[in-house]
């Protein structure tokens, strides 16, 4: 994926003259979301079916919306060239203060969420001062913080479990959007709305990113190309709706995830600081010659990593229903799998929000199929390293292909 | 055998990608003398060294290399070494915390079966330090060594090498000068044990005084071989020799209209930012004014780029004093952000390392410096800044399909262009630019030279530093010389020629 910046996507897309350079692109950005296509496919002749069954659907969000959570942050980390392993203590960590705070202190589940947000901001300025004013190696401070949160978690839950939290808080992990339109033929009438919503706003927002570069007098990206691929997309989320539909309706966490999605592709494609992160990975150097103050930069990064972390044990903790000293553990290398399997690069400037979701998703139907196929753990745990690691090779051999750096 | 000759090149021709660095040198060296060889930065000794000792492998080069009467074929640094030709380059490759004996013999260990024998290593390398002078235990780690001590390190390795031909690149550039006096006195000793010598040096002093012969060496030929004991061996005769050439129509013309001051800097000074008592830029003060090309000569590691660091938002250095003028109004830069809120630019010199995001798009290298410009509350407009880059790429004649390319894939001139295009968006009223046609075509100069006197008739005040004396005489309407972090010499336009200005650049050094 090193052959585009997200910033180059839409509005520069090609004139007739590039579509060759273009292509090989398009394969490679592509190419993770045909990678989950298969594998969804391939695990739905498998199990007989009963990979896509409405619950087995809803659970594949409400499962894993801690990894795509902790991805979106770690694929920022990443980009900007550095690494956070201490996201699983974090997880940890917070789960306990939100437990805590409550059972203990009578705070309203809101008030949980706050002071876990808070505690993860503080967790994400203490790694970000050491990595951006003192300089250690973000790989250290964030080992050492392994060890530190999750030595806290212990101390806090003095080695017990805190259960029994309110119903409000563990709706945000396990719950659904409440069914305000009814039902129709045994299908939330709500979700279904969401997803025609969703589809047509996808499609609205692309015509008129169109109209806006045509009235600019932009290079635009063919129109077969473009209907091709958001109809695809359109169709892709009312199914999606469709089986939901049919299960308990709309996830709340999926409502968080679509806002988190959202916000964080436009805050990498769109804003000075996301060209920033992109700017520090593809070449520090370059990045301080042009005047960006990266120490400033990589504060906020983990500041931003630390909140996400927090939220992720808000919504962990929320979906088990109680606070354990084990939790999150190895989160942190999920979150990493994920943002790799999404085509970042190791040595950073590259890589999307998208691609990292995906890329979570991907590790997801992995676990959700080979556990339905009864698949032994140990062997489980062996095929998502396998995974991994070829996605990665892949890349590489795509690159070498390429005859790219 | 007194007078045989140890060395012949005939005829060497290398070329990267179509541009020669040689273009038919030819060498002789006698055996158990001294053999310097000068020449201008980019006149090709570098590359020649880096032929002979097989860096370059055979093939990768025309011509025929003979060394003791036969005709060698290095494949690489390994086979040159076996013959006893051992070249310590300008940057030592020393192994910093491992000790002097260990460094010695990095490579070579005293070894029965993989395991080192400590008490042969140690005792060997005693010796050797006793032949190269050096009062250190060879157990010493070379990070506890200065840089003086550290080429003797480099000469024992050598030794050990049991070398005849002992090629030094620039040995002196960065000792002071009684390490400097120590190291010729070596070298001259080394002479008398029958250990011939090649020897590269800008420093014309060190040369008459160690050299048998002198090479020189202009745009990838060998220009003169002069005898240092016959009447031609004169500093001026070399610098002439040197610089030489014939200025044909290599600048497009230009009408210069100066107007106001626009910089002034006074009594500038800089500190190494490691060894922070050695002062890389000293006590320097100029002036650019509106509409002023004003060039800065000096050799390598004379100062030039860390004084435009250390002006540009203090990138470089510490302990920096001194006051910077803009407009009358004494100014602060503290940071690379205040220095382009001052209006002023930087084109680096290394512009791969430092100038442009090599992964990312001309788009995103363009509006790098000057985002601000193109955003509303954070949020960048990137219609806008698809047309800024696309006007840049039209205007400066960028080579690329689209503004979508990327960078990295770019010839030398086309990221020129890129990063001029950079700074020029930002808005400057002071543009610094560093080596501006380094490793860049002569067609793709000519267009950066227009540039640049664009941006001049524009009234910007423009700083180019460079190491080529022509290019400086060619474009400039005054250049200051900087010798050894000192500003040595200011010549105008019509003054300046390429032996006054390398006179000023060489001196105060011995």
């Amino acid at each position: 994926m090193t052959t585009t910046t997200p910033a180059s996507k839409a509005p520069t897309e090609p004139p007739v003259r590039r579509r060759i350079p273009k292509l090989s692109i398009n394969l490679r950005q592509y190419g993770i979301v045909a990678a989950l296509a298969v594998i969804v496919i391939l695990f739905q002749i498998l199990t007989d079916g009963r990979l896509l069954l409405p619950g087995n659907v809803n659970n594949l969000i409400q499962q894993n919306a801690y990894v795509l959570i902790l991805a979106i942050g770690m694929v920022i980390v990443i980009i900007a060239g550095h690494i956070d392993l201490s996201v699983g203590s974090v997880v940890a960590m917070v789960g306990a203060v939100a437990a805590i705070s409550m059972n203990n202190w009578g705070l309203p589940w809101w008030g949980a969420v706050i002071v876990s947000l808070l505690v993860g901001a503080a967790v994400g300025a203490w790694q970000g001062y050491w990595v951006a004013f003192v300089g250690i190696p973000a790989f250290i401070v964030t080992l050492a913080g392994m060890l530190i949160f999750r030595g806290l978690t212990l101390v806090l839950l003095t080695g017990g479990t805190i259960s029994g939290l309110p119903a409000e808080f563990t709706a945000i992990g396990a719950g659904w959007l409440p069914s305000y339109l009814g039902e129709l033929g045994g299908r939330d009438v709500l979700t279904l709305a969401l997803g025609i919503l969703t589809a047509v706003a996808l499609i609205v927002f692309q015509l008129r990113n169109r109209a806006t570069l045509a009235r600019l007098d932009l290079p635009r990206e063919p129109a077969a190309s473009m209907w091709t691929k958001n109809g695809i997309a359109a169709i892709a989320i009312i199914w999606f709706a469709w089986l939901l539909s049919d299960y308990s309706g709309t996830p709340i966490i999926l409502i968080v995830l679509a806002a988190l999605i959202l916000i964080y592709n436009f805050v990498l494609n769109r804003t000075v600081f996301g060209r920033h992160v992109y700017a520090m990975g593809g070449n520090l150097f370059a990045a301080v010659m042009s005047g960006v103050k990266t120490k400033w930069v990589n504060f906020y990064i983990f500041v931003n990593m630390g909140v996400l972390a927090g939220l992720a044990g808000v919504v962990s903790t929320a979906r088990a229903g109680g606070a354990v000293a084990s939790a999150g553990q190895n989160y942190e290398l999920d979150a990493i799998a994920a943002v790799f399997i999404g085509g970042a690069a190791v040595q950073g400037g590259v890589g999307t929000v998208v691609g990292a979701v995906v890329g979570g998703l991907v590790m997801g139907v992995l676990n959700m199929g080979l556990s339905i196929l009864s698949v032994d753990a140990a062997w489980q745990m062996t095929i998502k390293g396998l995974v991994l690691l070829l996605a990665v090779a892949f890349d590489i051999f795509n690159k070498r292909r390429a005859g790219g750096r | 055998m007194e007078h045989s000759i140890i060395l012949r090149m005939n005829n060497i021709v290398k070329d990267f990608n179509g541009v020669k660095a040689l273009d038919g040198v030819s060498l002789e060296v006698t055996r158990g003398q001294v053999h310097g060889i000068c020449g201008e930065n980019g006149a090709g000794k570098s590359t020649l060294m880096k032929v002979l000792s097989g860096v370059y492998p055979v093939g990768s080069f025309d011509g025929s290399i003979e060394f003791e009467d036969h005709e060698v074929a290095y494949k690489s640094i390994n086979d040159s070494e076996h013959d006893g030709i051992v070249i310590i380059h300008q940057e030592l490759a020393l192994s910093p915390y491992l000790s002097i004996a260990e460094n010695i013999f990095l490579g070579n260990e005293n070894a029965t079966r993989g395991v080192i024998d400590w008490n042969k290593t140690n005792r060997e390398a005693a010796l050797l330090l006793a032949r190269v002078g050096l009062d250190e235990n060879p157990a010493t780690k070379i990070l506890e060594l200065g840089v003086g001590k550290q080429q003797l390190v480099e000469i024992a390795k050598a030794l050990s090498k049991r070398v005849k031909l002992l090629i030094l690149d620039e040995p002196t550039a960065a000792l002071n000068d009684e390490d400097s006096a120590h190291l010729l006195g070596l070298i001259d000793h080394l002479r008398t044990q029958g250990i011939t010598c090649i020897i590269i040096s800008h420093k014309l002093k060190e040369i008459k005084r160690i050299a048998d012969t002198v090479t020189v060496i202009r745009d990838g030929k060998t220009i003169e071989t002069i005898d240092m004991n016959g009447p031609d061996a004169t500093e001026a005769h070399i610098i002439r020799a040197m610089v030489g050439r014939d200025l044909n129509n290599l600048f497009p013309p230009r009408e210069p209209a100066i107007g106001a001051e626009v910089l002034r800097v006074e009594n500038w000074t800089v500190h190494h930012p490691v060894d922070v008592a050695r002062k890389v830029v000293d006590g320097a003060s100029f002036t650019v004014n509106a509409g002023e090309i004003v060039g800065f000569a000096g050799l390598m590691g004379a100062g030039r780029t860390e004084l435009a660091m250390s002006l540009f938002g203090h990138s470089y250095g510490t302990n920096i004093s001194g006051q910077v003028y803009k407009d009358g109004k004494e100014i602060q830069m503290r940071t690379v952000g205040e220095a382009i809120e001052h209006g002023f630019a930087y084109a680096t010199e290394d512009r791969k390392r430092y100038g442009l995001n090599l992964i990312g798009d001309i788009t995103v290298n363009v509006s790098a410096a000057a985002l601000a410009k193109l955003a509303k509350y954070g949020v960048i407009d990137r219609h806008r800044e698809y047309k800024v880059a696309d006007s840049y790429r039209q205007k400066m004649n960028i080579k690329a399909p689209s503004v979508g390319s990327i960078t990295g894939k770019l010839s030398g001139g086309n990221q020129q262009k890129v990063v001029l295009s950079k700074w020029i968006f930002s808005g400057p009223d002071v543009l610094i630019l560093d080596e501006p046609t380094r490793g860049i075509d002569v067609g793709a100069k000519y267009e950066i030279y227009g540039i640049i006197n664009e941006l001049a008739a524009q009234g910007k005040a423009v700083i180019v530093i460079s190491s080529e004396l022509p290019e400086l005489i060619g474009i400039c309407d005054r250049i200051y010389a900087i010798s050894e972090g000192k500003l040595t010499g200011e010549v105008a336009k019509a003054d300046a020629s390429q032996e006054t200005l390398m006179h000023y650049m060489t001196a105060g050094k011995d």
